[in-house]
């Protein structure tokens, strides 16, 4: 492929987390569920959260749609276990600045996975793909009474159609 | 109610060819990189490029004649009111209509199929009224329905496709009765590209109700002969932009009784005849359903697109479609994974080829492809009630138009390669 951006974009790691999922299972105990959509592409995520005190103790997800979409929340549900809600909050932040083409977020060692969604930046019409997640993250960390938003620059989430 | 001749009768006349290659010289916008690669554009099914004609006719209209129409008694208001009448009468020609009366300018299918709705759908529909849509239809052949129905009591009812995505017909006469106030179905599906037969449709509506026929002819004007007096329906809605003219502009033609028995859509200036405090009364058609300033450089610029692909010729544009879609089918079926929707018989399907791919999602597809110079769409195409028939949900579709070659298809395939080595 002669194509840089392109082969910047279908990284390894994204097309493994796209053919197997991290996480993608019901949570019978979860606290929190959302549905979010792209009715424009039709790609779909549900997740669902275990929210104790102000830890999530565990994240599940179900979807469809492309791979960036599917994988970035996959890579995104494997960072949320164990994490405090005000960290989960940063690290939505954290990604969306690397999707706005953030260098140092890039580098971020805490996006852990979700680093190799790094050149969906290059292509502003999947940059939505990627924060399909993040968003019914926020949305769901708002439903749990997490009112603690700081994001700078996280796009609104968008309600389903 | 009125049959008449065959559809097709303008089609077999002649059999032309066209040189796609000629053709494209009229297109300054085909002739671009595009991420590095010569521009291949396959996505005619959303919107069409437009050919220098038309955009000389939309600059000189601008430049020289811009003035409103039926108003001004000055000189620009007279140049721009026969420019936008004899757009008018080169669109009635086109479709076959008897009186160029009967074709009202709106913003497009969308808003001619809105137009039925709104003025004939509320004036008319009663509670346990009926309403037959098909599966395969667009939104917008969908949803102006069932906001009616919701508002009037009437009810949707639905005539399926098989996995073939073919009508069908089979079931139509049982889902017709005397309830049955209208039928409205799309010529051509914009996902499979399905070419339904509309004028054996009207027969077997006609013989069982006194039901309306509403064709929604978006993807039907721009690749095939239609005359709206051989189909036998009440009311045919299309768009301009889809057949080389500007967005923007479209048409609604009706039968003249049909449109004379309906009250205005919208109100304001030009539709109206007297105002008083009481009440106004209606201008004539077509005024009478265009209200307000209308797209006038739009119509003047859909004129000059049916001007242009007169030359062309319609029964060649379908000829070479045929052509290519017959191409495009043999050399898709080299790419492992390709899986093609629609009908397995050329002969009943326009120029589209919605397909999928072993398990790359139709927006990586259509990303890898963009990447690769080659334009197509991805989803669901705004027929949600299709994919969930085909249980997809979304497909990549190509859509090809008279100025696509086999080297489009050749370099699509090319670019389906790349797809694969990247998703194995």
């Amino acid at each position: 492929m002669e194509n840089p951006p392109l082969k910047s974009l279908y990284q390894h790691l994204i097309l493994e987390h796209y053919r197997r999922p991290r996480n993608k299972a019901e949570l019978p105990d979860r606290t929190v569920e959302v549905h979010m959509a792209n009715p424009v592409c039709g790609d779909e995520i549900v997740l669902q959260l275990a929210i104790e005190g102000d830890e999530i103790r565990s994240a599940r997800f179900a979807g469809q749609g492309c791979s960036i979409s599917q994988a970035s929340v996959s890579m995104m549900t494997v960072l949320l276990e164990g994490r405090k809600l005000t960290d989960a909050d940063g690290l939505a932040a954290r990604f969306t600045q690397m999707m706005h083409g953030d260098e140092a977020a890039a580098g971020d060692r805490a996006l852990g996975d979700l680093r190799a969604l790094q050149g969906v930046s290059k292509f502003p019409v999947r940059i939505k793909c990627a924060l399909l997640g993040f968003d019914a993250l926020l949305e769901a960390l708002k439903q749990s009474g997490h009112t603690g938003v700081t994001s700078d620059g996280g796009d609104e989430p968008e309600g389903t159609p | 109610m009125i049959l008449e001749a065959p559809a097709i009768a303008r089609a077999t006349i002649a059999t032309p060819v066209l040189d796609p290659a000629v053709l494209r010289r009229d297109f300054p916008i085909l002739d671009q990189e595009v991420n590095g690669r010569a521009l291949v554009y396959l996505d005619n099914a959303a919107t069409t490029q437009k050919p220098d004609s038309v955009l000389a006719v939309l600059e000189s209209f601008y430049r020289r004649d811009n003035a409103n129409v039926h108003r001004g008694i000055h000189e620009l208001s007279r140049r721009a009111t026969v420019a936008y009448e004899d757009a008018r009468v080169r669109v009635a020609r086109f479709i076959g209509a008897a009186d160029s009366a009967e074709v009202i300018f709106t913003r497009g299918t969308t808003e001619s199929i809105n137009l039925m709705a709104w003025s004939w759908g509320l004036d008319v529909l009663r509670e346990g009224d009926e309403i037959l849509l098909t599966e395969m239809e667009h939104h917008s052949n969908v949803v102006p329905w069932q906001l009616v129905a919701r508002r009037t009591g009437a009810t949707l009812r639905w005539l399926e496709i098989d996995e073939h995505g073919l009508l069908n017909l089979e079931a139509l006469p049982k889902l017709l009765n005397h309830r049955t106030r209208l039928v409205s179905l799309t010529h051509v599906s914009n996902v499979l590209g399905t070419v339904n037969p509309v004028a054996d449709i009207v027969r077997t509506v006609r013989e069982c109700s006194d039901a309306l026929v509403l064709i929604d002819g978006a993807q039907a004007v721009p690749h095939l002969p239609v005359d709206v007096r051989a189909l036998g329906c009440d009311a045919y809605a299309f768009s301009g932009h889809k057949m080389c003219g500007p967005t923007g502009i479209g048409a609604l033609w009706a039968r003249r009784e049909l449109l004379d028995s309906m009250p205005p859509f919208q109100g304001g200036g030009e539709m109206i005849s007297v105002v008083e405090r009481e009440g106004s009364t209606w201008a004539d058609l077509p005024h009478k359903f265009e209200a307000g300033t209308p797209n006038i450089a739009g119509a003047i610029g859909l004129g000059a697109a049916v001007d242009y692909l007169e030359r062309v010729g319609m029964a060649a544009i379908g000829r070479h479609e045929q052509e290519l879609l017959t191409y495009a089918l043999d050399r898709l079926s080299e790419v492992t994974g390709f899986k093609g929707l629609g009908p397995d018989q050329v002969a009943q399907r326009s120029g589209v080829i919605s397909f999928t791919l072993g398990d790359a999602h139709p927006h990586d597809i259509s990303t890898i492809l963009d990447s690769q110079g080659v334009a197509v769409r991805a989803g669901h195409h705004c027929a949600q009630l299709v994919m969930r028939r085909l249980g997809l949900p979304a497909t990549t579709r190509a859509s090809f138009y008279f100025y696509n070659t086999t080297e489009d298809v050749d370099r699509m395939v090319a670019a389906l390669q790349v797809v694969r080595e990247i998703f194995g």
